[in-house]
């Protein structure tokens, strides 16, 4: 593989810098119309992240290492911009129709939403520990800002302080991890650290409890990001005081972004330590945690979006079954759930935003009787609900099941049945939003109605749902070829 | 031929949800009792048509589906199947009968029993495991919807406790599934059979089995419902509309049956065996959990006073016979066993429908709270009367023959158990008199002065059913002239 230097990397690199130029251009905007742009600093926005998708499919996924080593272009991380590109370009349309965000801030948000896509497209290419850091910290902190950008709501500023309390804490247990592995290894290029690794440990001149602590650290960092148990107490407050788009954007794009990061890093940089410290039994037992306390913890809850957010904990810890298998059946499951968990999520997150504009309300109880106001609304939210509890013929069952069969086949049992039993669980909780919907009335019978515009985005969400489950062929074609020599 | 009758039903739901408007109720029920009929059409069709002297499966129709797990759509029936699906399309029309009177939202309604007909079929039909796994699942949203919205006062528990109970089944049956995909390499269930045979395969390691059979067993016995599995059935049941607690009991406890004799007795025979051969800890206990099914369900129906508490607890003792049926393992048991799925299916179908029928009049199934129907209510009487003595095993009509061949195979390999196990009959033929003393006979309870007779589109729901249990009463073989070859290719034990 041909390892470019600065200058010639600089033509793989474009779609990244049309980010730069487009969310430069979106605060330009914003400033020349005197916030008064309106609704024209989002589509510059989409255009930018079309542009940007588009470049990137003409430079192609031929792999190259840019930057000296630091960033790398492959196709599994043009996997994960694609998706990355698609959660943020939903979440632009989302907040087009979202009555939470002032109309004044608009362009800086937009332009926010920009940046933080360029942070995730690093996070899907860095292959150096440094990238990696910097990669996570752009991505956090425009989180922040985002997560807080209801300014008169004490909810969005609660989520923010307490997004960024989590995260200092995590990013700084990360880089302490960081600079252990550089001092044993003395190089910061995961694919060096996963030789050295391998020698260290073949001439016994290592001790594997550094190891696994300065890997159990790096953990940190990402285990945030996809919001594993122990590192995942920020989301539900974070999710459930952002503005919903943005919680949309957070379940998915960022848990995309980090399993990104997770899979370089764990399959690229540490996988020839696992014979020695067995880091995939430690990460199963995160999984097994992580899926079992998010799922208890939405047994409870009332508020959709807080509910939403510890079922998306809860799929996290399913995703990370696929991770402790070392095998590319369970990348591959790994990537295939995203792709259906991108549909069946932010289309319910979208549903959810319908009903806060037009009935007012984030909880169950404003569910009620829906299917008489608005039954497409309804009916829809239902098969979002289903496939994310993992009923066939919907999409989570193809998800769901091609990850278990990844599990199943390396005899983890207990994990499977874990798993599945969690899936019991879940079915619970995601019932009681049908339930509200379908089995009890309201008072108030008055129909909704809803834009054109907003059924049409909400079919784009469902029809995936629905053939995805029936059909997942070309899906599976596509994450092999995505995975690409990552599994060498 | 197959597909079009699994896909008639799931294109019908489209045209009830999407071609007819709202006001259009009439219209609504009319379609959708043609669209039922087709189903039942092609069903009578195969019955007459399917070459009874061939072993193996036919109307098969096979083609790729999914290529990265080698899934297929792969679709036949045999002896059993057919009777089952025939059974099916059957309950399909005279369910919508029964849900004529049925006001909120009958469309989404009949959306619904459509979707369920389709899954129901399929499940049938299937030959592929994912398939048939899938088809398995997609019975429990419509059902879901049905109880939890058309049902009695306490819908809303009895419609998750269902949804719960199976779904908890199917996830083990899931694992399983899974373990024998990886270890077949395949799903379809001819060639998994086949498999499971030949010596030295991964598949027909006996401890691989055993565990396997596990995982469906505990799927399947939700559904069937065996103890200790059953207590969503008597809720479910209670709270379902009539028309649903027909298919309930008519469909989807055979889908749990039908689960075991296709999958854990013709695919799993060492984990069958395990659990059968009347030796060690585990060599009785399919023929215990039979036991206890026909004793103790019979036994909560006798102290029930709901009239469709007490038909629901009767279901689970009747489903009780299959099982020591099944347990024996001979050709006799398995005869019966298969046969007494079938009757089980009109008979109980007819218990629920009238149940519903005095439902409908009176407003309550208090058994006490009725008395000397049968001056206002000859018909119906006279019905009920012929169904309560084909469900309590009256020789000559078909309850009788189903039990006595279960109990018969049973006899060889299981003679304390299947002595005890008459006790249930005992006990069912007491519970049924009783209730027929305390709601027809003596003197007429002057609340129901004016009470109307039965009308001509119940009776139109009941008729078919009726005949079928006499008929199957004196001339059982046509019947089981169906489903012999089946049975004879099954790892039977003489």
């Amino acid at each position: 593989m041909e390892k470019l230097e600065n200058i010639a990397s600089i033509p793989y690199f474009i779609p990244e810098i049309v980010l730069v130029v487009f969310a430069v251009i979106v605060i330009l905007y914003d400033l020349v119309s005197k916030k008064q742009g309106g609704d024209g600093a989002a589509y510059i926005a989409l255009v930018g992240l079309v542009v940007a998708v588009v470049t990137a499919l003409v430079i192609g996924s031929e792999d190259r290492s840019l930057f000296l080593g630091m960033v790398r272009l492959d196709s599994f991380a043009m996997f994960f911009k694609i998706i990355i590109s698609v959660a943020t370009a939903a979440t632009i349309l989302f907040s087009l129709r979202s009555v939470e965000l002032d109309p004044e801030t608009r362009g800086e948000y937009y332009a926010l939403l920009v940046a933080v896509t360029l942070g995730m497209y690093l996070m899907a290419s860095s292959t150096h520990l440094l990238m990696i850091y910097l990669s996570l910290e752009t991505v956090s902190l425009t989180s922040y800002i985002l997560a807080g950008f209801l300014t008169h709501s004490p909810r969005s500023s609660e989520a923010a302080f307490k997004y960024i309390t989590f995260g200092a804490i995590s990013s700084g247990t990360m880089l302490f991890g960081i600079s252990l592995l550089f001092g044993m290894t003395a190089t910061g290029d995961i694919m060096l650290i996963s030789i050295r690794l391998g020698e260290m440990f073949s001439q016994g001149n290592v001790y594997p409890l550094a190891v696994l602590l300065s890997i159990t650290f790096i953990l940190a960092g990402v285990g945030y990001k996809i919001a594993s148990v122990p590192f995942h107490m920020w989301s539900p407050d974070v999710y459930e005081g952002a503005p919903i788009p943005i919680t949309a954007f957070l379940s998915v794009a960022s848990k995309a972004a980090g399993f990104a990061l997770f899979i370089r890093l764990f399959y690229s940089g540490f996988k020839s330590a696992d014979a020695s410290i067995d880091w995939s039994m430690m990460l199963a037992v995160v999984s097994a945690l992580t899926m079992t306390v998010g799922n208890l913890a939405a047994l409870p809850q009332q508020n959709v979006k807080r509910l939403l957010a510890y079922s998306s904990i809860s799929h996290g810890g399913f995703l990370l079954m696929g991770g402790v298998l070392l095998t590319s059946e369970g990348l591959q499951a790994i990537l295939i759930y995203l792709i259906i968990y991108l549909f069946m999520n932010l289309g319910a997150f979208f549903v959810v935003i319908l009903i806060a504009n037009e009935v007012g309300s984030e909880t169950i109880d404003g569910y009620r009787g829906l299917v008489s106001r608005a039954p497409l609304i309804a009916v829809s939210m239902a098969i979002f609900l289903f496939s994310l509890t993992g009923l066939p013929p919907l999409a989570g069952f193809a998800g769901k099941w091609i990850l278990f069969a990844a599990v199943i086949k390396e005899k983890l049992y207990w994990l499977a049945i874990i798993g599945l039993l969690n899936s019991v669980v879940a079915l619970y909780y995601y019932v009681r939003i049908v339930k509200a919907m379908f089995l009890e009335t309201s008072d108030d019978t008055e129909s909704l109605s809803f834009s054109p515009g907003s059924l049409v985005l909400l079919l784009i969400f469902v029809v995936p749902t629905l053939l995805l489950g029936i059909y997942w062929n070309p899906l599976y074609e596509l994450s092999r070829a995505s995975l690409g020599k990552l599994m060498g | 031929m197959l597909s079009l009758m699994i896909f008639i039903p799931l294109l019908g739901m489209l045209v009830v949800l999407f071609a007819i408007r709202r006001e259009q109720e009439e219209l609504a029920k009319r379609v959708t009792f043609i669209i039922t009929l087709i189903p039942l059409l092609i069903a009578v069709f195969l019955f007459i048509d399917y070459d009874r002297s061939a072993s193996g499966h036919q109307y098969e129709e096979d083609m790729m589906w999914i290529n990265a797990f080698n899934i297929r759509y792969h679709v036949g029936i045999d002896g059993l199947s057919v009777t089952l699906v025939l059974l099916t399309a059957l309950l399909g029309p005279i369910c919508v009968l029964a849900s004529w009177k049925i006001e909120k939202g009958i469309k989404a309604y009949l959306a619904l029993f459509l979707l369920l007909e389709t899954g129901m079929i399929g499940f049938f039909c299937a030959l592929d495991m994912f398939l048939f796994y899938v088809f398995f699942e997609l019975t429990l949203l419509p059902m879901y919807f049905l109880i939890g919205v058309w049902g009695g006062p306490r819908r809303e528990y009895a419609a998750i406790k269902f949804f719960l109970y199976t779904l908890f089944g199917s996830v083990l049956m899931l694992i399983a599934m899974i373990a024998v995909y990886l270890k077949g390499g395949t799903f379809d269930i001819p060639t998994l059979i086949e498999l499971a045979k030949t010596p030295g395969h991964a598949l027909a390691d006996p401890t691989f089995q055993i565990w396997a059979f596990l995982g469906f067993f505990i799927g399947f016995a939700v559904k069937v419902p065996i103890f200790p599995f059953h207590t969503w059935l008597p809720d479910a049941h209670v709270e379902a509309p009539t028309a649903i607690s027909v298919i309930l009991a008519g469909i989807l406890l055979k889908m749990g049956t039908y689960g075991l004799v296709r999958v854990n007795f013709a695919m799993l025979p060492e984990g069958m065996d395990f659990f059968c051969n009347g030796e060690g800890t585990w060599g009785n206990s399919l023929a215990i959990l039979g036991f206890i099914n026909i004793v103790y369900g019979s036994l909560c129906a006798l102290a029930q006073t709901d009239f469709k508490k007490l038909v629901a607890y009767s279901s689970i003792g009747h489903m009780g016979f299959v099982l020591i049926g099944l347990a024996a393992r001979n050709e006799s048991g398995l005869t019966g066993a298969i046969l007494q799925m079938f009757n089980h299916g009109v008979i109980s179908a007819m218990l629920f429908l009238l149940v519903g029928v005095v439902y409908d009049r009176a407003h309550h199934r208090e058994i006490n709270g009725f008395g000397g129907l049968g001056s206002k209510m000859p018909i119906y009487t006279g019905i009920t009367t012929l169904a309560f003595m084909a469900s309590l095993g009256l020789p000559g009509l078909s309850g009788f023959v189903g039990e006595a061949l279960s109990l018969l195979g049973a006899y060889s390999k299981f003679k304390v158990l299947t002595i005890l196990s008459t006790a249930g009959i005992v006990v069912g033929a007491a519970y049924f008199l009783w209730t027929l003393q305390r709601v027809f006979l003596g003197e007429l309870n002057p609340k129901y002065e004016a009470i109307t007779e039965i009308n001509g589109r119940e009776i139109a729901t009941l008729v078919p059913l009726g005949i079928l249990t006499i008929v199957l009463g004196v001339w059982p073989s046509i019947a089981i002239d169906m489903f012999r070859e089946a049975v004879s290719i099954l790892p039977l034990v003489q």
